[in-house]
């Protein structure tokens, strides 16, 4: 048998992921709507990995410049999502 | 320091992990918070995996980028407002748009950092593919999620902005960006790369100028599905296992997210995504001639919620617009010190985004246990006293459910008018953004109290 494309592979963990996600996110209640969003929005910034192997060389380049600005994005992002989400989550509050 | 690909591969694997149990902790609010702690270790273990590459070297610029994007996301974190919450998601998701172009922008420039190139050191065939398709959702993504920011911030207007031949505008562009990244997964030349990216920011402009405020809950978790399939179309390019997943949790999400928000408008995707419906100021008013409507004061109200047994207090956008939800809050405490019970009724699209008036009410401190989803209390409004209706219209308009000749008919409502009383603040008799009107207003049982959400509220708790 010849060996495997990695990008099969890599389907592969796309496709499971995502059926991962469906079922994960039905269970997520609706009151937390918002901080889901927001939480998301700072998970998908893990797109700074990108910008790290960009901006990583030594060597001065298009690529090093574009993944600088690229990082600074991704840094408001993670930051200000993860915050934002933690002061949402932080207001909810039970009666006993 | 090195470590081998298999141990990259393995903490991505935990980030990967570490990222699911953070939505699985949205589950309940009780675990959220653990939830998000898990988001954050997640964040870090990828970042340090990746920083410690022996290819990475520049760490001054690494921090400079870290600390400038720090400082500007952690400061407008702690500073907005949580009413603004819509502008902000829009905000972020358009960063994520962006930063997606620009790595893949990046891998094009140096493709040999991110290990996508054959012997001959042109870009495999399949690499072209994802950073051309990661690019231009991440365009879409950026523009679209500016614009959608514009409109929720008020800097433009809400309605929707429609012309002729817009939708075959936008399929001709789409077939343009088709064939260019056709072209380039062929050519690899940067030149139809840079072309097809800039004409995906274009149609990602496009296609939301058409979908009214109204709508903006189906666009923003639209957008934040395109984000999630942008940032999950590099993951490919990079071969990076947590990107692709990360990307997979977080499309599928806004997916979910967007068909929860056309289902409780009744609405299919694609007629939200065609647009020209859902303006902040209606086009057409219906005109019923003059029907003769109660109107009260805030002491006739006050009189009638304190002999009220149960309350359910139903909050829509006006509240949020007239930050009425710290007052509401006293006025459930007083209520409840008449021995009234109070309680909340969230329609699933009240507000511009999915959860909006429950963080508001929760920023009231009001406790979340007292919040209900619709289908947990619909039924319940026939046993109620008092429905008290502030900011909200169309999600209580009956004709939704007994009118088939209305536009609106069939998408889910909150039963107000099966409660003893409506009491109904709002500003006038102006339709809501459907631009029909609401037979509620006219009911004998109705009481419509003419003001301003938040003075209202205010004059109701020093009646109490």
């Amino acid at each position: 048998m010849e060996a495997v494309d990695p990008f099969v592979f890599q389907l592969t963990i796309f496709v499971l992921a995502t059926f991962v996600g469906y079922y994960v996110v039905w269970s997520v209640t609706p009151a937390l709507h918002t901080p889901l969003m927001a939480v998301t929005n700072a998970v998908s910034s893990v797109i700074i990995v990108g910008a790290l192997i960009a901006v990583g060389p030594a060597e001065l380049s298009t690529a090093k410049m574009l993944g600088f600005v690229a990082m600074t994005l991704a840094a408001v992002n993670i930051f200000g999502g993860f915050t934002v989400t933690q002061r949402m989550l932080r207001m909810f509050w039970r009666k006993k | 320091m090195a470590i081998s690909g298999n141990l990259t591969a393995i903490a991505y694997l935990i980030a990967s992990v570490l990222f699911i149990l953070a939505l699985r902790g949205l589950s309940s609010p009780d675990t959220a918070r653990s939830g998000n702690f898990y988001a954050i270790i997640g964040m870090t273990i990828a970042i340090l995996t990746t920083a410690i590459n022996p290819e990475v070297v520049s760490y001054g610029w690494i921090l400079t980028a870290f600390v400038i994007g720090g400082l500007i996301g952690t400061t407008v974190a702690l500073k907005i407002e949580m009413a603004a919450m819509p502008q902000l998601v829009a905000a972020f998701h358009s960063l994520v748009g962006m930063a997606a172009v620009l790595v893949a922008g990046a891998a094009l420039d140096n493709p040999g950092a991110y290990g996508v190139t054959d012997a001959s050191g042109s870009i495999l065939f399949s690499s072209r593919i994802e950073m051309a398709l990661g690019s231009a959702i991440g365009a879409i993504t950026f523009s679209g999620s500016i614009v959608a920011f514009t409109k929720l911030q008020g800097l433009v207007s809400g309605n929707p902005v429609v012309f002729p031949g817009q939708h075959w505008l936008n399929l001709l562009f789409g077939v343009i960006i088709l064939v260019l990244l056709a072209y380039f997964a062929v050519e690899q030349s940067p030149e139809l790369f840079w072309a097809m990216t800039a004409l995906s920011f274009l149609i990602g402009v496009l296609i939301i100028i058409p979908i009214g405020g109204a709508d903006m809950p189906v666009v923003i978790s639209m957008l934040n599905s395109y984000s999630g399939w942008a940032a999950a179309g590099i993951g490919f390019t990079l071969q990076n296992s947590a990107l692709i997943v990360t990307g997979a949790l977080v499309g599928s999400s806004g997916a979910i997210l967007s068909y929860i928000m056309c289902r409780a408008m009744n609405r299919s995707f694609f007629s939200v995504i065609l647009g020209g419906f859902g303006g902040d100021a209606a086009v057409a008013v219906v005109a019923e001639g003059d029907r003769s409507v109660n109107a009260g004061s805030a002491e006739d109200a006050a009189f009638i919620m304190k002999n009220a047994g149960s309350v359910i207090i139903v909050p829509g956008y006006g509240m949020a617009i007239a930050q009425a939800q710290h007052a509401l809050r006293e006025m459930a405490d007083k209520l409840k010190e008449e021995g009234v019970r109070v309680r909340y009724a969230i329609h699933p699209v009240a507000g511009r985004m999915p959860g909006h008036m429950n963080v508001l009410l929760a920023e009231a401190n009001v406790p979340y246990d007292e919040v209900e989803e619709l289908d947990v209390i619909n039924s319940d409004f026939a046993s109620t006293d008092v429905a008290f209706v502030i900011g909200a219209n169309d999600v209580t308009n009956p004709a939704a459910r007994d009118d088939p000749s209305s536009p609106i008919y069939g998408m889910p409502i909150l039963d107000v008018d099966k409660a003893q009383t409506v009491l109904f603040v709002k500003r006038s008799l102006s339709p809501g953004y459907a631009g029909i009107d609401n037979d509620l207003f006219y009911r004998d049982n109705t009481m419509m109290l003419f003001a301003d959400a938040k003075k209202l509220t205010e004059d109701l708790v020093r009646a109490l």
